[in-house]
């Protein structure tokens, strides 16, 4: 067999300045929410749900002139239909931005199969799958549970703790890291290729493109030494992986590496902090669930419904008309999954926390061909870090008066989350 | 009482075989599946209810639920 040469070279390319739609960074406060909505503003990210309750009453599909145009549905109905519809939506580009992507980019994206439309997505997603069942993410159970001890351990002694930065973030850092096959000693760079990714969206393209080639050149490195040394992880898995019989594309290789990275830590970080910050200010939930830990897994999925943290987006592939709007080819269209699952036309009591729900069919890891692959692991990493919190600090609240911050952009979880122990 | 999985809606969302692991299962890439108990698509007895909670839970209505075993409606 000869050399596998197709990492000599970085598979990154800058895109070529002629063919990026450029649109002027629009970061000035918010004058209407229905007209002029900013999901990077610090009041979104403060209030999402009840400016999602308002827009559902009065809109219910929002717009802004920033990012070059984009729309905001809050409606369950909505955001289901353009999740369906892979006619007149495409996920070319699936965070909002202040460029557009070249056309061509489709139907492949930068990070397969999440950026990928059909027929390509499919295949694409049939690689990855089999990795992220049930039954196979279970075999990181009893780690993840160790690490979670860990990790509590390291409080000793302490009274008051920031749940996000020291508890929540790094479950899923180190889960993703170990199933990728990366140093554990790497994983403080990981935070960093986070925020670039998702929260550095007002940033300049040359300042985006930068901080992603620094990403790219790390999965890189990581690559060749895979390739070097092979070994039973995700990372060999992917440049093994073959598909129509020939090995993947470079930049397929990195790009799902960056997916798989990416999509994997601030979700999962942020719906262990939701969950959290919910129980530290709600004691009667957090009773109930340290007495009663069989009610857990249903508890989980109402934090997932009612606190659910990541919002897609697409652009429009084709003019259409949606929830009596006219959406113009090329529009950025937000897919709220949060927003849908607080809609009262599809959930009860939906602006409540009800943690013995027992009929919950929320949408927070998506709907249709790109259910959020990792949603297995998700579950998976959100109840252990609940089971091994409560079993071990079943006592806590939220620190008054100390910073608390949520994140801005399309993944929405406590960024900063004070939390008094006992 | 009947069951069938559509498997031009399941998106492998799994919560039928996380709320009644025995009755639906997951294939190699986690779509859902009818198990030994289910197979021939007829609910055993006295499981109606985890049936009916397992297609209520799933976000792509991919659970299909027959009241009557179709035979009855001949």
């Amino acid at each position: 067999m000869t050399v596998d040469d197709r990492f000599t070279d970085s598979p990154f390319q800058k895109a070529d300045p002629a063919e990026l739609t450029r649109f002027e960074v629009m970061d000035g406060p918010v004058s209407d929410w229905a007209t002029d909505f900013s999901h990077m503003d610090e009041q979104y990210a403060e209030n999402a749900h009840e400016i999602w309750d308002d827009l559902r009453g009065r809109c219910p599909v929002a717009h802004t002139e920033r990012f070059g145009g984009a729309w905001l549905p809050t409606r369950y109905e909505d955001v289901q239909a353009i999740a369906y519809d892979t006619e007149h939506f495409t996920s070319r580009a699936i965070i909002v931005g202040n460029y557009r992507p070249p056309l061509d980019l489709a139907p492949v994206g930068g990070v397969p199969p999440i950026s990928s439309d059909p027929p390509f997505h499919h295949d694409a997603r049939k690689l990855l799958l089999p990795a992220f069942t049930k039954a196979n993410v279970a075999k990181q159970e009893i780690t993840t549970r160790e690490f979670c001890h860990s990790l509590i351990n390291a409080f000793e002694g302490r009274d008051l703790v920031d749940a996000a930065t020291e508890y929540a973030m790094h479950i899923p850092i180190r889960v993703i890291a170990d199933m990728l096959g990366f140093p554990t000693e790497d994983t403080p760079k990981f935070k960093v290729f986070v925020e670039n990714a998702l929260e550095g969206v007002n940033r300049s393209p040359e300042e985006r493109e930068a901080s992603t080639e620094v990403l790219f050149s790390y999965l890189l490195e990581q690559v060749r030494d895979h390739i070097d040394n092979p070994r039973d992880d995700l990372t060999t898995y992917l440049i093994n992986a073959e598909l129509y019989g020939q090995k993947l594309a470079p930049n397929h290789v990195v790009g799902t590496m960056a997916l798989l990275l990416i999509a994997g830590i601030d979700t999962t970080w942020s719906a262990i902090g939701a969950s959290l910050w919910h129980l530290a200010k709600n004691p009667e939930d957090r009773k109930r669930l340290v007495e009663e830990p069989a009610l857990r897994t249903t508890a989980v999925e109402e934090f997932l419904r009612a606190y659910a943290p990541v919002t897609m987006a697409r652009l429009v592939k084709e003019d259409v008309e949606l929830g009596g709007v006219e959406m113009k080819k090329e529009d950025w269209v937000l897919l709220p999954f949060p927003a849908a699952n607080r809609d009262p036309e599809k959930f009860e009591r939906a602006d409540e926390v009800v943690i013995d729900r027992e009929v919950n069919r929320h949408a927070a890891f998506g709907l249709g061909i790109h259910r959020c692959a990792g949603s297995h692991l998700a579950r998976m990493e959100l109840r252990v870090a609940l089971d091994v919190w409560l079993d071990r600090i079943p006592e806590f609240s939220l620190a008054e008066g100390a910073p608390m911050r949520w994140s801005t952009g399309q993944i929405r979880g406590p960024r900063m989350l004070p939390i008094n122990l006992g | 009482m009947k069951v069938q999985i559509d498997s031009q809606l399941c998106q492998g969302h799994g919560r039928c075989y996380d709320l009644a692991p025995d009755l639906f299962g997951e294939d190699d890439e986690g779509y859902a599946t009818l198990t030994a108990l289910t197979a021939d698509g007829n609910v055993p007895e006295g499981r109606e209810g985890d049936i009916r909670l397992a297609a209520a839970n799933c976000p792509e209505s991919a659970v299909l639920v027959h009241e009557e075993a179709l035979n009855d409606r001949r």
